[in-house]
């Protein structure tokens, strides 16, 4: 439900390198973490919905989820936590650290050329 | 042709949430984001809170609903300082809406602030606040899957609070596992505080505000800077 209000950021964050390009965004890559709890549909959706009328309608949007990474206290790797089993990936100790959550960053944007 | 950005798209939110962090840092105010379902109880531990801590601790509160200001008024009822927040439709607060409500407040007088975030077990663990940390609460009527089901939250919050225990009492009409959940919480999460409560009868609460009290005090003896 809050990705209306995600939507409205991106819809900013490429307004405003579009207005630096003078050409039409196609497609826009963004990757974000496990707490930014982004439906892709739902973000989707609401990114075609707002962009009417913009620089940036019809923009395609791919998403890329980054897991959230654990650091074992035991054997020291650094992992991707799956949340179902809750123990390092490495060894398979249940002794690890959380580390900091990815936040939603926008990659890159790709132009229409010529 | 492709141009990489790589820009924090929430970054507005987070510049008020950075200044909210420094704000309460500067003050040696806590600041706890209160985040669960509709119904699980968290004004009742509030009230209940509040009154178990008058003249001891100075508590505030930040109301977040979508509508009306029920919340507010039962805050208010307890003679602590309240301001509500209407999010009209959103379903979480935001960090520039902390940052107005917080000007509304009297922090001079504040050792606590809570923020009650809008009541959804998903969309507010998305938006930062610059709070201290997360307090989750989960009712025992909501059943005790949902650490499994929504991890996010009960592995980022600082304590949790399982609210609604006299229920249990009711036995198979409630069917939930208070051990389960502790164990499962204790998997997601190393560090996070557990206190089993009911903010109807007020059991369980000597341990919730004893922690609460000592977190308070040790904020107020950090260096500010």
């Amino acid at each position: 439900m809050h990705e209306l209000s995600v939507a409205q950021n991106l819809l900013a964050t490429i307004s405003a390198e579009t207005a630096k390009q003078k050409s039409r965004p196609i497609r826009a890559k963004i990757s974000c973490g496990i707490l930014n709890a982004i439906n892709d549909e739902l973000l989707t959706e609401a990114l075609g919905a707002i962009s009417k009328g913009t620089s940036c309608e019809g923009i395609g949007l791919e998403i890329e989820h980054i897991p959230m990474r654990g650091l074992c206290k035991k054997c020291g790797q650094e992992f991707d936590v799956d949340f179902s089993k809750c123990c390092c990936a490495s060894c398979g100790s249940m002794d690890f650290k959380l580390l900091e959550d990815a936040p939603l960053i926008l990659e890159e944007i790709e132009f229409e050329t010529g | 042709m492709k141009v990489k950005v790589g820009k924090k798209i929430l970054s507005a939110n987070e510049q008020y949430a950075e200044q909210n962090r420094r704000f309460f840092a500067e003050r040696r105010i806590l600041c706890l984001n209160m985040i669960s379902s509709p119904g699980s109880g968290k004004t009742s531990i509030l009230t209940r809170t509040i009154n178990e801590l008058k003249g001891k601790v100075k508590i505030g509160v930040i109301e977040g609903d979508i509508q009306t200001d029920y919340d507010a008024q039962r805050i208010k009822a307890t003679g602590a300082d309240v301001v509500q927040i209407n999010t009209e439709g959103a379903c979480h607060l935001s960090a520039a809406q902390v940052s107005g409500a917080l000007e509304k407040l009297p922090v001079s007088k504040l050792e606590v602030i809570f923020i009650e975030n809008v009541g959804n077990l998903v969309c507010p663990s998305a938006f930062k606040l610059g709070e201290s940390g997360k307090t989750a609460v989960l009712s025992v009527a909501e059943g005790d899957d949902k650490p499994a089901k929504y991890p996010a939250l009960f592995a980022k919050s600082k304590a949790l609070l399982i609210n609604k225990i006299d229920l249990l009492s009711l036995g198979a009409a409630i069917d939930f596992d208070i051990e389960k959940v502790k164990s499962e919480v204790g998997r997601l999460n190393k560090t996070i505080e557990i206190f089993s409560v009911s903010a109807k009868t007020g059991e369980g609460f000597d341990g919730w505000c004893h922690w609460l009290a000592e977190q308070a005090k040790k904020t107020n003896a950090t260096n500010c800077k």
